[in-house]
Formats: C-alpha cells, structure tokens, sequence
C-alpha cells in the first residue's frame, strides 16, 4: 500500500505531462498556424492554411480537455487551486478558443472572410498568450495556505516574468507552427514560412534565454532546485542539448529540408518540457504542494489508470492513422474537392 | 442590484447560461450523428448517389454545429475547477474521474475520427470510412453516457460516502450505475435523436413547402423526411414512456424536486385520491397555490396508474425553506412545456405517419397541407425548448443542493471576487449571443442552399481499396 501511495501519484503525474505535452505540441502548431494566418498575403494561400488544420484541429484541441479532465480525477485540489488562482487568464484562453473555432466553421461558409479571418487569427494569439501565462504564473509559484487553497491576490497572473513567459510561448508556437507549414506546403507559401520559422527559432531562442536567467530571481524554491548538486547535471546538460538542437534547426532551414525542421522543433519542445518538468516534480501546485498531498485516494488513481490507461495507445494509435491518412502536401484549393 | 456582487449568485448564473447555450449543440452531434451513420450505410450497401448526397448535405450542418458544440463545451469543464473549486475538492474522486474518462473515451474518439469522417471520403477506403462515421457517432453517444452519469450521480449520490469534506468511492460501479443513471441516458439519448430528426423533417418540410423548387429537390426532401419519420416512429413514443420513468424516479428519490414540478403544497396521505393541477400560480412565500386548474382524482392516475396513492407523497410545506428548491413557478412550467411538447410531437407524428398511409407522402401532399408543413418546422424549435426545460427540472429541481442531500450548492461555490465572475459572466452572455445569431445565419444559409445535387460520389470502392474484387456491379 505504501508503495502504491508514492506510485500511483508519480504514474498519474506523468500521464499528465504526456497529456499536457501532446497539447502544447500538436494545438501548438495548430495555434501557430493561426498565427501565421494573419500574415497570408492572399486569401487562397490562407485557405491553404485552414485546409492543412481542417481535420485535425478539432483532436488536437481535445488533448486539453482530456487533461483538464485528468487533472479534476487524479488531483482535485490542484484543480480547484490553480484554475481558481488563474480565473482571469483561463477565462481568456477559453476566449480565445472560442473565438477561433467558430471563426474556422463561419469562415468556410461566408461570402466575406476578412472578419472571420481576423478572428480566427486574433483568437489563436490571444488563446497562446494566456497559456503562456498560466505556464509563467504556475512555475512562479501559487501562494496556498496549509489546506492547499488558494491565497493570493486574483491579479497574481499580471506580472513582467508570466508575460515573459507568454511571448516565448507565442514565438514558440510561431516556430512549430512554421516548420509544420515546411511540411504541408510548397512553393511561395514554403519560401514564406522558411523565413517566418528562422525568425520565430531565433526570437524563441531568445525568450528561453531571458526565462532561464530570470528564473532564479523568480522563485526561491525554482532557484534551489537548479543549483541542487543532485539535479545539476541535468540542468547542464538539457540546455547544451537544446543548443544543439538549435543549431540542427538552422542548418535544416538552410538546407531546405522538409520533415527536419518539425522534427527539430518538436524535440525542443520535449526538452524544454522535461526541463519545466524536473523543476517543479514533484510538485502539483508549486512551490510548495506535492502530488503526495494532492492526489485523489488511491483507489481513485488505480480505478482512473486501469480506463484511461488502456485506451492511452488506442488514441494515439487512431491519431496518427488520422495524420497519415491526410499525409503529403495540402492540396490547392482549386484541386480540393 | 444586491445579485450584482453576491458571487455564488453570478457563478450559478454563468453555470445556468454557459450551460443552456451548450446543451444546443451536442443535440446534432449525437443524434444527427446516428442519422448519418444510417444514410452512409443505405450508400455502401445500394450505391445509389442519392444517400451520398444526403450524407455529405447533413454533414454541412453537422460540422458547423460540431464546431460550436467544441468550443462551448471548454466552459463548462473548467468552470468546475475556477467556480467551483470546493465542489471539485469535495467530489473529485468520482466526478473528475468521470470526466476523465469521458474526455478519453468520447470526446477524443469523436474527434479524432471527424476529420476522416468529413474530408477523408477520397483518401480512405470507403469501409474505413464508414467505420469513421461510427465512431464518431460511438463517441458522441458514449459521451451521453458519462455526462448523464456523472449527472445522475450529482442527484442520487451512491457507491461511497461522505467524511471530512471528501465523497469517498467504495463501489465504483456502483457510483457509475447510479439509481438515476439508465432512465436518464435513456431519455437523453432519446431526446438526442428525436430532437435532430425533428430538425431534418423541419428543414425537409420548409424545403417541400417551396413552390420554386425542383423536382429533384423535392425528391431529395420528401425521402430525408420518410426516413426522418420512420426514425421518430419508434423514438418518440418511447421518449414519452421513458420520460414517465424518469418522472417515477424522481417521485421515488427527490420528493422536494416532485413537489415542485407538480405544484403539490401539502401532504397528500395514502389511500386519498388528490387532483391533478394543470396550470397554477404557485406562491412561495405564502406556501399555497394562488389559484390553479385542476383535474379532480388525476393525480394517482398520473403516478401510479390507479384511482388513490398507495403511499403518502409530501408536499413542499413539510420541509424546512433552507431544504427544498425555491423558482417553484419556473419548475412548474418548465416540466409542462416540456411534458406537452413530447407528447404534442408524438401526436404530430401519429398524424402525419397517417396520412402517409392513406394518400401518399410526397412534395404534393405537403403544398396541400401547408399547416402540416409548418406544424413540422415549429416542432425543431419545440424539440431544444423541451430539452432544455428538461434540465431546467433536472438541475434547478435539484436545489438547494448540488450533490442531493451531501452538498450544499451555497458550500459548493468558490470565494471569488464578484467582479470577476461578473466580468466572465458578462463576456459570455454577449459572446453567446453573438454566436448563436452567427449561427443561426450561416445554418439557414446552408439550408436555403440545399444539397448539391451533381456532387459525384468517390471514384468506385473497389478502385480506392486498390482490390480487384468490384464484379458486383449493376
């Protein structure tokens, strides 16, 4: 029983970060193409760009509410704490979704695009930008009292280092964004969107940078936790890999490559995450309650992973049979039946 | 203004709005959903262009609503945490385990199989597709399943207990199987169907009532309407009976949620035969009905099928104020309207299944009986009015409490500044608006555009499965 005490918390605590980190992978391109949209110098290339998310944008953005969900039934205190702490942000990203998944349905039945245009595309930045700030606001810390709940100020989101946090997340996604588009495009639209992913890589590139000096004067216990002799090489060696991975990029822009650059960009984001990761595990609701003191009862947790467990392959399994089934280039609208 | 900064007033108020805008959409999603299955599966088997265009036209509306039903579902799933954080603490262990299990079960096999479901019809083989179109209406339905469970849960709370500000599950199946649980997806599932086929039969109709349109047209719609009625042959009388069971369980569980939706003040003991109130004005604060019109001795009848109660059933004055639901009127009038709608389609549906067998059911029948036609169109609207005066009755009816007779709602809510959940509440109610006028335009513009009718169907299955076993053709 003991052991299962510390298991099942730590089990549901990675599943989570699978979840988290599939979203912010797979609607990170999705919101990056929303992005980008707004910068389609004419509307058939636009099209161009919708057409590459039609069929996916939709599962993509359910790996959120799979990890909302997730969350309420393994960690019903970090639940109610950090969704109440970030009302004003969460409100937001559920704005922003809103506004860019109906802007996608209007869009493809109106006579006039441009508002639905900007729309979607103002939906997508706005979506990005409060994730970004629930990310910066939850590793900053989120003050509770000895029960776990919430005692902090309603504007604790509004501060200089979450909205740090929030533009690196836009660039970030501008990136992956742009190196899905490499993949899904040809010609001009290729050409644009080689320029776009050396410009997001290097602004990303930046952000990270100015996150990770500013970290430690953020948060004591985050400070601690990257100078603890125990974890120091780890915090060593994931940024020399992200250097290198870096450097991979550009040179795969350059040579005009076309699977590479995603999959350089997608490798970057798993390295960032794992780094996110390892400051805060085994917090929950950092700094200071663990997943040991959040977690539902464990009958709960084995009850949640013996369903969702099982069915963890089956969805990644008819995911991918939904990519692959729409591999190779987005056709020309004028070819698309 | 004092609701103005009672917070737990604003967060049920945006839960209330949030929700009843949501529950428009799902309704397409799972029940236009097992319509398409039917018509793709009518294609595989005839190969007749026909059902093709049929699938890909509901499809249009289906998508559109689809897009809708996605977003506005986010709302709803994290407000439990931001609004109501003491609830997601106190039930976390069952309900967001629920939840979970319904965002890995349905939501994702929905989604992930639309988008072959909708663009894939010339990249996959047409047996994937189809299986694609059963998923997604699988996924929809198994979706009903959990939200009707965890609901159920929230108004007959079992397999556990309750220590210490936690609900503790002992019997997981138990809790899932809850004593409201199989009537209520039942009725819902139904409600699903019966509601999406009154849309196609709405929209067949308004179609057939054109006199400019084409021969083709007419043909498209006089079929989408036969088999939109067969559907509601079966699906409307039992809506009615499974809406019965529904009313018998509460009777049986919430004796305060019974008393309100029947107006039913004070005691009626066994053996006594109590009117039947129709239309009432019920007074809450004087505890009486102001005035109502009643059927002498119909009230047994209505419940128990008999001419007297064989037990007791207490009316509102016996609780304490502070223990049972307060709006009596709108609970009232709720489960009228949506009680008379019910059987008002049934009827509808008896009549024009007749008529259909004595003379005919084609676009000359309908220009004749232009009331029929329009009869038809009234009753899409009446169909989302009863449903969600149904969960009006189901979650209003449910108060003062949150998880029935355990939690109260007033305990359940988070302390929030009322600035904020007003500043939320407010975005949504405009936001809501907005969209539902956006949709309601681009919707009848799919409508008023109709199929298209020379929308050829995917090259032969045979050839796209690449196998050399097409010799049955006709």
């Amino acid at each position: 029983m003991d052991f299962l005490d510390i298991f099942m918390p730590a089990v549901w605590f990675v599943i989570l970060a699978l979840f988290l980190l599939l979203y912010v992978i797979l609607d990170g391109f999705d919101l990056g193409v929303g992005i980008l949209s707004l910068t389609s110098p004419t509307e058939s290339q636009r099209s161009i760009l919708m057409t590459s998310l039609g069929n996916v944008w939709d599962a993509n953005e359910t790996w959120l509410v799979l990890m909302g969900g997730a969350l309420f039934g393994a960690f019903p205190l970090a639940y109610g704490t950090i969704l109440k702490a970030l009302y004003g942000p969460i409100y937001l990203m559920i704005l922003g979704l809103i506004l860019r998944a109906v802007a996608f349905e209007f869009r493809e039945n109106a006579e006039r695009k441009r508002p639905w245009n900007l729309m979607f595309g103002l939906g997508s930045v706005l979506a990005a930008a409060a994730q970004g700030v629930c990310l910066g606001t939850v590793l900053a810390g989120i003050p509770t009292d000895s029960q776990g709940h919430f005692t902090g100020s309603p504007w604790i989101w509004c501060n200089w280092s979450s909205l740090l946090v929030a533009l690196t997340l836009i660039q970030g996604y501008v990136l992956i964004g742009s190196t899905y588009l490499i993949l899904k495009t040809t010609g001009e639209l290729q050409r644009l969107h080689r320029r776009t992913a050396r410009l997001a890589a290097a602004t990303t590139l930046a952000g990270a940078l100015l996150i990770t000096l500013a970290t430690p004067f953020v948060s004591s216990t985050l400070k601690e936790r990257i100078f603890d002799p125990q974890f120091l090489p780890v915090f060593v060696v994931l940024p020399l890999a992200g250097i290198a991975l870096i450097v991979q990029l550009f040179r795969s822009l350059s040579l005009k490559q076309e699977v590479w650059p995603l999959v350089y960009t997608v490798l970057l984001f798993i390295l960032s995450f794992a780094g996110l990761g390892l400051m805060v595990f085994p917090a929950i609701i950092p700094p200071s309650v663990t997943i040991f003191e959040a977690h539902a009862s464990v009958s709960s947790l084995v009850f949640m992973l013996t369903f969702i467990g099982v069915l963890i392959p089956i969805m990644l399994f008819y995911n991918i049979y939904n990519y692959v089934a729409f591999s190779g280039k987005v056709p020309h609208p004028a070819e698309a039946e | 203004m004092n609701w103005l900064d009672n917070t737990l007033v604003l967060s049920r108020l945006q839960f209330a709005l949030t929700a009843i805008f949501h529950m428009l959409w799902p309704v397409l999603s799972t029940g236009l959903a097992i319509f398409l299955v039917v018509l793709e599966g009518f294609w595989l088997r005839t190969h007749n262009p026909l059902y093709y265009r049929q699938a890909r036209f509901w499809a249009r509306l289906y998508v559109l609503n689809f897009g809708i039903g996605v977003a506005s579902g986010l709302p709803m799933e994290f407000q439990f945490g931001t609004n109501w954080a003491p609830l997601s603490e106190f039930v976390g262990d069952f309900f967001g385990s629920v939840l979970g299990f319904e965002g890995a079960m349905a939501f994702m096999l929905e989604a992930g199989f639309l988008g072959i479901m909708l663009f894939g019809w010339n990249r996959v083989p047409p047996a994937i597709h189809f299986l694609a179109t059963v998923m997604v209406a699988f996924g929809a339905n198994l979706s009903v399943f959990w939200i009707l469970s965890a609901n159920s849960w929230l108004q007959t709370p079992a397999g556990g207990s309750f220590s210490e500000g936690h609900f503790h599950v002992q019997n997981y199946f138990a809790a899932i199987n809850n004593p409201f649980m199989v009537r209520s997806v039942l009725h819902m599932s139904l409600a699903t169907v019966e509601t999406s086929m009154l849309v196609v039969a709405a929209v067949s109709c308004w179609w057939l009532l054109r006199r400019q349109a084409e021969a083709a047209m007419r043909a498209f719609f006089a079929f989408s309407l036969k088999l939109a009625l067969v559907i509601l042959l079966v699906v409307a009388p039992l809506q009615v009976l499974a809406g019965h069971e529904s009313a018998l369980q509460v009777a049986e569980h919430q004796p305060t949620k019974l008393a309100a939706i029947e107006g039913l003040w004070s005691n009626e003991p066994a053996g006594s035969s109590p009117a039947w109130t129709v239309l009432a004005a019920p007074d809450e604060d004087a505890g009486r009905n102001r005035w109502s019109l009643a059927v002498p001795g119909g009230f047994s009848w209505i419940l128990e099928g008999r001419s007297s109660l064989s037990h007791e059933v207490r009316g509102l004055n016996s609780w304490p104020a502070d223990q049972r639901p307060r709006m009596v009127g709108l609970l009232f009038y709720s489960f009228r309207l949506m009680a008379g709608i019910g059987i008002a389609i049934t009827l509808l549906m008896a009549l024009t299944v007749l008529l259909w067998w004595s003379r005919g059911l084609s676009a000359e029948t309908m220009l004749a009986l232009p009331w029929l036609g329009w009869a038809w169109i009234l009753s899409a609207p009446a169909g989302y009015l009863a449903i969600e005066a149904g969960w009006v009755v189901r979650c209003v009816g449910r108060q003062p409490w949150t998880v029935y007779g355990q939690l109260r709602t007033s305990d359940a809510a988070s302390q929030l500044p009322a600035a904020e959940v007003l500043a939320s509440l407010s975005t949504f109610a405009v936001l809501y608006a907005v969209l539902l006028g956006c949709a309601l335009w681009f919707g009848s513009r799919i409508i008023r555009r109709g199929p298209d009718l020379s929308l050829m169907p995917p090259a032969e299955p045979g050839h796209a499965a690449g196998a050399a076993t097409n010799t049955a053709l006709p």
